[in-house]
């Protein structure tokens, strides 16, 4: 089995997308909870259709990426960086996954309509509660500030990898080249 | 490395500023946006705070509004209102209701007589999982026409800490500042303190669209008219705090209570996103059907406990007009719900009840 040195185009598809998605989904939803203006409106109807979305935009990714296996870290990482990396990809995953379901089971328990837009609405996957509602409000709020905090981090050390390394991973998520190493030409010299 | 040219990362300071300012601007725009570094914006959680800083924190209780009692019945429409609206609960035909009678204010323990105003909250239940929510009140107009008007008043009225009142010279200098309280003020003057929440008249105060099945857009207002006009023989005994529930509790073993829901259409130039002010009484008015309301239940475990009454949880085929007291409400009352349901449910750093279970919610 030949290794890959790069990801599968429709990972970087489904990569890059769901930065976008995610990023809106995460400003948007500690926006649309604190503001009391016009804005609290559309952004909390724009909030469940997109979890929706990046919900199973995350199923897909997840089965292509069993079905593409990504490139492997450089040889040279050391141990505990590969563990980090290795670690906060699949946090990336889970919360990706994560917090749609919990979004989905709060409303649920709030006795809330799950409006998708117009009238189209998904069932409860919960009795109404207002006890589980508010632990999975509050489950809600902190998973989202673990996924903002890790998405922090993993731009930090994308932007590790391709500034201070200039190793092949950040090039394996954008512009991958067919020969390798290519990257010293494309920044400027030191 | 795999480049053996590369200089090592000490020889780069730039490199590592441009990962951290990166990282940094994002985490900024982050707090930014949630309001953590933004103080002089008015949020959700500085009206609710105004909210129980005026009343006093009461766990589990609605932080305004506070003492009510669950009702349930049905409203039957007539499907008169099904031109203008989409939404199924104007076809002709049977929709349940929840709904809430409640006092204004935060202390669910105020005497009845202690305000003027009673309100009525309703959520109707549609097929297919939609719902109607909507707030009312017993007054014409709301005292102003903005979030950051309402969270003004709210500090003009903090109670003194010498009398436990509110200081009647700031409320006087709020008020001047805000002429457009003028018809609140001159309603209130006259208004006395039901004796009963079922002959009062509710109105939805906030303008909002009735959507038609072409699409078109109709601006109203809806309030719900009591049949019950007078209250004879079953007004308040002298001392009796709670005469409200009392009365419900009589009216209703003697039979179901019924409003008419009346929906005014607004006409062109009428303002709809001003709840301080009312429309000409010339308006056309449909008469939607009856909302009957068949039993009552105590707040703390009747079925509108855990209900926020959201007034921009909307059916298809109603929309919110730009009234911006729908958004502030919504966003306030979200707020209001996390607070009590996370002191039910005892969230570390919640407030809570002594003893929850033996305490009157």
């Amino acid at each position: 089995m030949n290794t890959p040195k790069a990801f599968h185009p429709l990972a970087r598809l489904l990569h890059w997308t769901m930065a976008v998605l995610i990023l809106a989904m995460l400003f948007i939803g500690v926006g649309m909870v604190s503001t009391v203006s016009g804005k609290h409106t559309w952004l909390l109807a724009l909030h469940k259709p997109l979890g929706a979305l990046i919900f199973i935009l995350a199923l897909i990714r997840l089965g292509v990426r069993l079905r593409f296996p990504p490139p492997p870290l450089p040889d040279d990482m050391p141990a505990l960086m590969r563990f980090v990396a290795h670690a906060s990809h699949w946090l990336l995953y889970a919360l990706m996954l994560a917090l749609p379901l919990v979004g989905w089971a709060m409303l649920s328990a709030g006795g809330y309509p799950i409006s998708l837009g117009g009238s189209v609405h998904l069932p409860p996957i919960l009795a109404a509660n207002g006890e589980t509602f508010a632990w999975l409000r509050e489950a809600h709020r902190y998973l989202a500030y673990l996924l903002f905090v890790t998405v922090l981090g993993h731009m930090g050390a994308a932007l590790y990898h391709g500034l201070i390394r200039r190793d092949d991973v950040l090039p394996s998520m954008t512009f991958p080249s067919s020969s390798s190493p290519h990257h010293a030409d494309e920044l400027p010299p030191p | 490395m795999t480049d053996p040219s590369s200089p090592s990362p000490s020889h780069q300071p730039w490199r590592w500023a441009v990962i951290g300012i990166a990282v940094a601007a994002l985490a900024a725009a982050f707090a930014y946006v949630a309001g953590w570094i933004a103080p002089g914006r008015l949020t959700s959680h500085r009206i609710v705070n105004a909210l129980q800083d005026n009343s006093g924190v009461y766990p589990g209780y609605r932080r305004n509004h506070a003492k009510g009692v669950c009702v349930a019945g049905y409203f039957e429409s007539n499907g008169a209102a099904a031109t203008y609206s989409k939404a199924s609960v104007f076809a002709a035909g049977r929709t349940p209701v929840i709904g809430r009678f409640a006092l204004p204010g935060g202390n669910p323990y105020a005497p009845d007589s202690s305000v003027p105003i009673r309100s009525f909250a309703l959520r109707f239940s549609l097929p297919n999982g939609e719902q109607w929510r909507t707030g009312m009140n017993s007054m014409p107009v709301f005292p102003v026409a903005t979030p950051e008007a309402f969270y003004e008043q709210l500090m003009a009225a903090r109670p003194d800490p010498a009398t436990g009142k509110p200081d009647p010279k700031r409320m006087g200098a709020f008020f001047a500042a805000h002429p457009e309280a003028g018809a609140f003020l001159a309603w209130v003057k006259t208004a006395k303190p039901s004796a009963s929440y079922v002959t009062e008249t509710y109105e939805g105060l906030n303008a909002f669209y009735f959507v038609d099945a072409t699409g078109k857009r109709h601006p109203v207002r809806w309030k719900v008219v009591p049949e019950a006009a007078d209250d004879a023989g079953t007004g308040p005994q002298a001392g009796d705090k709670d005469y409200l529930a009392r009365d419900l509790e009589q009216r209703l073993a003697r039979g179901p209570q019924r409003w008419r829901l009346l929906v005014t259409l607004g006409a062109p130039g009428d303002p709809i996103n001003d709840a301080t002010k009312v429309w000409p009484a010339d308006r056309h008015v449909i008469d939607a059907g009856t909302l009957v309301i068949e039993s009552e239940q105590p707040q703390d475990s009747g079925p509108c406990r855990d209900v926020n009454y959201d007034p921009t949880i909307l059916p298809s085929g109603i929309a919110i007009s730009d009234d911006p007291l729908l958004p502030a409400r919504s966003s306030a009352y979200a707020d209001s719900y996390l607070r009590r349901t996370g002191e039910e449910a005892h969230l570390p750093g919640t407030a809570h009840a002594g003893s929850p279970s033996e305490q009157p919610r």
